[in-house]
């Protein structure tokens, strides 16, 4: 990851909140990505040995987050996958990824709760004054 | 939340008078104490709720109401399809049809005490826990298909458990209407080897003991005496209901404009009842119902094998299932005219009081078992809808404790093997892959649910029947 991606997950009262920002939208979509796998565990202790393509296409910034993170939950499902790496270009709502993880290993990552979908509550998508770019939502586990 | 913008009807009952947007008041079930401790956000979520086409009587919220997406967890709407109501993939929510199911074992805790050990192990070793994990069942196009039609009824068919448990269910274990063709590949694609699995998160599969009885009728009805050993589990629909969530919000966000409805919160996402888009919804909804019911009815089997394991011979009847998240067609009285109404309950429990016909003929003079679950630390209660609960919020009651703080911040201030060991240290085993999942479960990361099954019962919803307390936990 970018050294100037950034991520981390807020509280929400029932459920948790990811975010992400970096210097640009993509960046921020990956620091979001790396919040979920916060949500479920350690992401240091996740590998990178297999890779997944991901694409998705949106009306909009915020609703492409919340597609691009329902995919990420439906690779993980489908796959007993957890992601660590993210590599996402953005393209006028048009999401293309490689994102890198492995099997889950109960032992090894202690998840602490499955991902069942990101939701459109916080959901925000925009630019901070400051230039970045800022990603978020709550994910419903 | 500040008490000074509600109007107080009654002590467990409050107000939140019609403005802006709203078509219907909002009402409050709960204690004033359990208001204050409430988010701000939940009356913005009533208030948004009322807002929606079609809305019948009031946007309620049960005790245990809490900040949820679009409608507060803890909330109940109905809509009637003859006045433009709307089906809202966001009020039921992503896990559709999670309820708890309660089991009797017909064993007192001195029977399992000195087993005590040996039981959490089988039941953990064949209950499938927790992210990752599978279950053994794996279903081909026509068994998947079957299955959303058939629900618990398919599950006893297919040999998991008896066909006296399906009178014990709601709508005796199947719900009409389900539309598999509906459900999006993808979804049945995260069900294909999830059945029979309980999640993780806040779902557990617990023994109990009951340790208090508060009606005394009622739980002879309901076959209850203190001492007893009881098995609940609460899970849901697992991958299929969690995708058809997911699915349906996303396209009821983009069809809202279309159809005229302007969304206060994107999370209202919602469609008109006799739409195309309505209809489906529906038609995939109830399949994950089913999903939900024959899922629970695996589990129950394989809770029945571990017990066969250890205490041979012993019997698991069902006490009852309910499902809280939820949008059922139902007839209810409204101004004294019988109407078909789609009810909401996202985060709360059907509470159909004595007398009414939906309810197994055994329970019918006590009104239906509400099964609430706690923490697994604290308690869990069996409390029974009362009379009037019709009129009072069409038959619903609160579903759970709630939590009291975010995951981030139990994770923070606990260990889960701390968490575990000061458990047991009661006797309260617990059994879990996760540290991490067990120490964000902690019992004071969770609000008191005594507090909220003494409103449910004071504000006339369901009145206290037993409180069970916990002596195994698997959790995910």
């Amino acid at each position: 990851m970018n050294p100037e991606t950034r991520w981390e997950t807020f509280a929400h009262e029932a459920d948790i909140g990811v975010r992400g920002s970096g210097a640009t939208l993509s960046e921020a979509f990956a620091g979001a990505a790396t919040a979920m796998t916060a949500a479920i565990c350690d992401p240091a202790k996740v590998g990178a040995g297999d890779t997944v393509n991901i694409e998705c296409t949106a009306p909009d910034q915020e609703m492409l987050l919340v597609d691009w993170l329902n995919a990420l939950v439906y690779e993980m499902a489908t796959r007993h996958m957890l992601f660590s790496r993210f590599e996402v270009t953005i393209d006028h709502n048009h999401l293309s990824a490689i994102v890198w993880g492995e099997p889950v290993d109960v032992a090894r990552h202690q998840p602490a709760a499955e991902v069942k979908g990101a939701s459109f509550c916080e959901l925000a998508v925009r630019r901070e004054p400051d230039g970045r770019w800022l990603a978020q939502c709550v994910v419903d586990v | 939340m500040d008490l000074k913008n509600l109007k107080q009807r009654g002590e467990f009952e409050w107000e939140l008078p019609r403005a802006g947007a709203m078509r219907v008041p909002g009402v409050i079930f709960a204690s004033r104490e359990l208001i204050a401790g409430m988010d701000e956000k939940v009356r913005e979520q009533v208030a948004n709720v009322a807002s929606l086409p079609g809305i019948v009587t009031a946007s309620y919220a049960m005790p245990d109401a809490h900040w949820g997406y679009g409608f507060p967890i803890g909330g109940v709407a109905a809509f009637d399809a003859d006045e433009g109501g709307v089906v809202s993939a966001g009020g039921v929510g992503f896990d559709i049809s999670c309820g708890v199911r309660t089991l009797h074992t017909g064993l007192k805790l001195a029977d399992i005490e000195a087993q005590k050990a040996r039981l959490a192990d089988r039941l953990f070793a064949r209950i499938p826990a927790g992210i990752g994990s599978t279950g053994g069942i794996r279903l081909d196009p026509a068994g998947m298909a079957a299955m959303l039609r058939g629900g618990a009824r398919w599950a006893v068919e297919e040999g998991h458990g008896l066909d006296a448990d399906l009178a014990r269910i709601e709508e005796f274990g199947c719900v009409e209407g389900a539309d598999p063709g509906a459900v999006s590949d993808q979804a049945k694609k995260r069900q294909r080897d999830e059945m029979g699995t309980l999640g993780s998160g806040n779902h557990y599969l617990e023994v109990q003991v009951v340790s208090e009885i508060f009606d005394e009728a009622a739980a002879r009805a309901y076959g209850l005496a203190v001492g007893d050993v009881v098995v609940s589990l609460h899970c849901g629909s697992r991958g299929l209901g969690h995708q058809i969530g997911t699915d349906f919000l996303r396209e009821m966000v983009l069809a809202a404009p279309a159809a005229g409805i302007a969304l206060p919160d994107r999370e209202l996402a919602c469609a008109p009842l006799k739409s195309a888009l309505g209809i489906r919804y529906l038609g995939a909804m109830r399949a994950a119902i089913n999903c939900a019911l024959a899922n629970r009815q695996i589990l129950t089997h394989l809770a029945r094998q571990a017990f066969a394991e250890v205490f041979p011979g012993a019997h698991l009847p069902l006490l009852y299932d309910v499902s809280h998240n939820t949008c059922k067609e139902e007839t209810h009285t409204v101004d004294g005219r019988k109407r078909r109404l789609f009810v909401h309950r996202k985060g709360a429990t059907r509470a159909f009081g004595p007398g009414h016909v939906e309810l197994p003929h055994e329970y019918a003079h006590v009104g239906q078992p509400v099964l609430i679950g706690g923490s697994m630390g604290t308690a869990s209660y069996i409390l029974a809808g009362s009379a009037g609960t019709a009129e009072r919020a069409f038959g619903s009651a609160c579903h759970g404790a709630g939590r009291a703080m975010s995951r981030h911040e139990a994770a923070r201030r606990w260990h889960g093997r701390a968490v575990v060991d000061e458990l047991a240290a009661r006797g309260i085993l617990i059994r879990s892959s996760s540290s991490r999942g067990v120490a964000e479960e902690a019992p004071l990361a969770y609000k008191d649910v005594t507090a909220v099954v003494d409103a449910a019962d004071r504000a006339g919803l369901a009145g206290k029947v037993a409180r069970l307390s916990p002596v195994i936990c698997v959790k995910g």
